[in-house]
């Protein structure tokens, strides 16, 4: 008994001696930067400043987060009537005159409009303090509702695909991994040249395919392409990484299950779904927490394809609070959005445990 | 057997740091300089020259150089002056020096304002009053074509003294266009992000009578960035995109490198660094023409990267005659004739290869000594211009204008009060 505890002790105690380089990294290149942060993010801290450091409690997360609404009436005559354009819509008064020095609307002092739209004969407006951050968060938002499940699902089939014994498949497995060994900087600068607007490799190809009659798109330079180039790209480039992940669940399948239905007569769809599927389980969690996790943190494609443009079709969350932590000097506003990311990726990662939890 | 190598290591770097003390006692002292020119070897060979030369031609400092990559430059000043561990010669790119001179990076530079006298008004950088960095030369934007071009299609060649006008520029634009020869009969350089934006885009918007923030009180934006002037500006530039004539955010770089060249663009708006290539390509068809005056005299940006002494530094005077020492004539000609940069003073020039009385490139000298603006002299420069850039860009996206003008000068503006008025 004597001899068992002591012995456990020492064990205790040169594991930790094992973990200390580890956690002493960990602790000190994650856990400090990001209590650091939390600090920051109620302080008025810059980067390069000699002002006195000052707490301002949640003012930066205010300026970020508020939201508000304006409903406009349409500007009329000195008659009454409604003021029409030559092209019969209504003019508004402009909104920069109820946000700026307002006496009557002091709750909208500095906000700017975010989007707004026709209601009736009114115009509804939706104010933000920050419209940039919120259309960063709403592309992010549809960056990992697009790519989390498309990259997942592609991931799949191609581990589906080369999980068969055949000659030369290893060829294939290097061919998909490859994307993910190569910086994601340079991954975007090819790609760069793959959508450019004029004679890029794929308005090229459009063009040849369609025998001409595909005008080239400038796939980067026009808002409604943007984002959905720099998806397809992040698509291609990560599958292969999650393709390995999905194969060493495939991997962990007992043969015998196979076996067992190929002899019960299952077809190859029956197959997947009562064999395949249900061993993948606990991979598919992984895979897709993985994803989610990667895509809220959207940075390197677009500091190098996009930067943020055209019409901030492709700002993202990490891209803003490296813009405004170093680019604008504001390391406090840097570090309240990236409160905001953590707190919105933890959540979002409860929520896909909670909802993919073994029921009981 | 590896302890032993372990001790070694240990013995063999701790050899330096003892000996650094004693070396102070008797020997020159070290001045510490960094540059950010890292990654070009002819610029490293003219520097390490200056160095060399300095370190001989006395006996009480011993300059040790230390090279970074420009695109990593500023970022490696900042994290050394967070960390305390400034160079005692630095060099700074001239809008940011107030940044750094507020923030306490660098001190006052002791050099007599006589002996600069004639040095182009770009390469002096003064903040409060006082000389803080001095550059061994000056750049400069003009607008480059070829002379067959404008003949051909019947365009008045400007001058120094006549440039051309907002109409004979659009109606240049428009018959180039017309012509169908070109992909874009003109090229800002959209291509090239980051400081290029307001360095060659601020003056056509202070030739427009706007400017990026207001140069009496440096304390707001309001009615200069957004004002008639500017809003007259703003429209004109998306005109350019919206018509065609420019090719917008998404330019490729290489077209930026090789479009007039191979004769996408007709007019390119580009530097005195491009020039060498130009006329390399074009030979005497080459023309570097002044900026167009849009209304309030053309403009072109001035100030380029300078020399300045850390706040830290024990040394300053060292430091300062270092600096001077540099700022000789026949090393800014030596820079000038290996990467086609301008010479700060007219007797480097005249010794000059590219900007003798009568060589290709002496434009370029005359433009930087009468239309050259220095950016805004604040250190909020640093978030103005990336306002600045932000604005432009959404503009040439079609954005509109007057409320991307309107929120850019409310940005500012917010920041600057932030700041507590950065300390004007």
């Amino acid at each position: 008994m004597q001899k068992n505890s002591s012995s456990l002790t020492q064990h205790n105690r040169s594991g930790w001696l094992f973990a200390l380089p580890g956690f002493g990294l960990m602790m000190l290149f994650i856990v400090v930067p990001f209590v650091f942060a939390i600090v920051f993010s109620m302080t008025n801290q810059r980067l390069i400043s000699p002002n006195p450091t000052q707490f301002v409690g949640f003012e930066n997360y205010r300026q970020l987060l508020s939201v508000n609404l304006l409903v406009l009436d349409p500007v009329s005559t000195e008659t009454g009537e409604l003021k029409q354009n030559t092209d019969g819509t209504l003019t508004y008064p402009r909104i920069r005159t109820f946000t700026r020095n307002n006496p009557n609307y002091p709750h909208l002092q500095g906000m700017k409009e975010w989007f707004s739209w026709q209601w009736q004969d009114k115009q509804v407006a939706i104010l933000a303090s920050d419209p940039v951050f919120m259309k960063a968060v709403v592309n992010t938002f549809l960056f990992v509702m697009v790519v989390a499940p498309l990259q997942g699902a592609f991931a799949l089939a191609l581990a589906l695909l080369i999980n068969q014994r055949l000659k030369g498949i290893n060829v294939y497995r290097a061919i998909y991994f490859m994307p993910v060994v190569v910086s994601i900087v340079v991954v975007s600068i090819l790609w760069r040249f793959i959508y450019d607007g004029q004679n890029g490799l794929l308005n090229n190809l459009l063009h040849s395919v369609s025998f001409g009659h595909l005008a080239p798109v400038d796939w980067l330079g026009n808002p409604d392409t943007a984002l959905g180039s720099i998806m397809a790209m992040s698509i291609w480039q990560a599958v292969g990484f999650h393709m390995v992940i999905w194969l060493s669940g495939l991997q962990t399948i007992s043969p015998t299950l196979y076996e067992a239905a190929k002899i019960e007569g299952a077809s190859g769809w029956q197959t997947f779904r009562y064999v395949t599927w249900p061993g993948l389980k606990n991979t598919a969690v992984l895979v897709l927490i993985v994803i989610t996790m990667q895509a809220f943190a959207l940075f390197a494609q677009i500091d190098v394809m996009t930067n943020g443009g055209p019409l901030d079709s492709t700002q993202t969350i990490v891209f803003q609070a490296v813009e405004r932590g170093y680019g604008k000097q504001d390391i406090s506003g840097g570090s309240a959005i990236s409160v905001v990311l953590f707190v919105i990726v933890l959540s979002i990662s409860l929520l896909q445990r909670h909802f993919t939890r073994e029921k009981k | 057997m590896k302890t032993k190598i372990m001790k070694n290591v240990l013995l063999a770097s701790t050899i330096p740091l003892l000996s650094l003390g004693s070396i102070n006692g008797f020997a020159a002292t070290e001045l510490s300089l960094w540059y950010h020119g890292a990654g070009n070897p002819v610029e490293a060979k003219i520097i390490d020259q200056i160095v060399g030369d300095f370190n001989a031609s006395q006996s009480n400092w011993k300059v040790a150089l230390q090279s970074f990559p420009q695109e990593s430059y500023n970022d490696s000043v900042i994290a050394a002056a967070l960390a305390g561990n400034l160079p005692d010669i630095l060099d700074v790119d001239g809008p940011v020096m107030p940044n750094w001179a507020w923030a306490g990076y660098l001190q006052p530079l002791n050099i007599n304002s006589a002996a600069i006298e004639d040095f182009l008004p770009g390469t002096k950088g003064y903040w409060d009053g006082q000389l803080y960095s001095l550059g061994l030369w000056d750049a400069a934007v003009a607008m480059i074509t070829r002379k067959s071009t404008l003949v051909e299609a019947n365009i008045r060649i400007p001058t120094l003294a006549q440039p051309w006008t907002l109409t004979e520029f659009n109606a240049a634009l428009a018959t180039l266009k017309q012509t169908g020869k070109y992909d874009y009969p003109f090229d800002p350089g959209l291509a090239w992000k980051g400081e290029w934006f307001p360095y060659a885009f601020s003056p056509f918007l202070q030739s427009f009578g706007g400017d990026i923030i207001d140069r009496e009180s440096y304390q707001t934006a309001e009615g200069v960035l957004n004002g008639d002037e500017a809003i007259a500006f703003g429209e004109w530039w998306q005109m350019l995109f919206q018509k065609g004539y420019s090719p917008g955010n998404s330019q490729d770089s290489a077209d930026r490198e090789t479009g007039l060249v191979e004769g996408k663009y007709a007019i390119q708006w580009n530097g005195n660094w491009t020039a060498l290539n130009m006329l390399k390509a074009f030979g005497d068809d080459v023309l570097f023409l002044p900026a167009p005056d849009f209304g309030h005299g053309p403009k072109i940006g001035a100030a380029s990267w300078q020399f300045g002494v850390s706040a830290s530094t024990s040394y300053p005077q060292g430091a300062a005659d270092f600096i001077q020492f540099a700022t000789q004539d026949r090393y800014m000609t030596a820079f000038s004739d290996a990467i086609g940069l301008i010479p700060p003073t007219k007797t480097a020039a005249a010794a000059s290869e590219h900007y003798r009385q009568g060589a290709p490139m002496a434009t370029f000298f005359e433009l930087s000594a009468q239309q050259a603006v220095l950016r805004p002299v604040t250190p909020g420069y640093v978030v103005a211009a990336k306002v600045f850039e932000k604005a432009l860009a959404d503009i040439a996206d079609g954005a509109d204008v007057v409320d991307t003008l309107d929120n850019a000068a409310d940005e500012i503006n917010q920041d600057i009060r932030r700041n507590l008025g950065y300390g004007h």
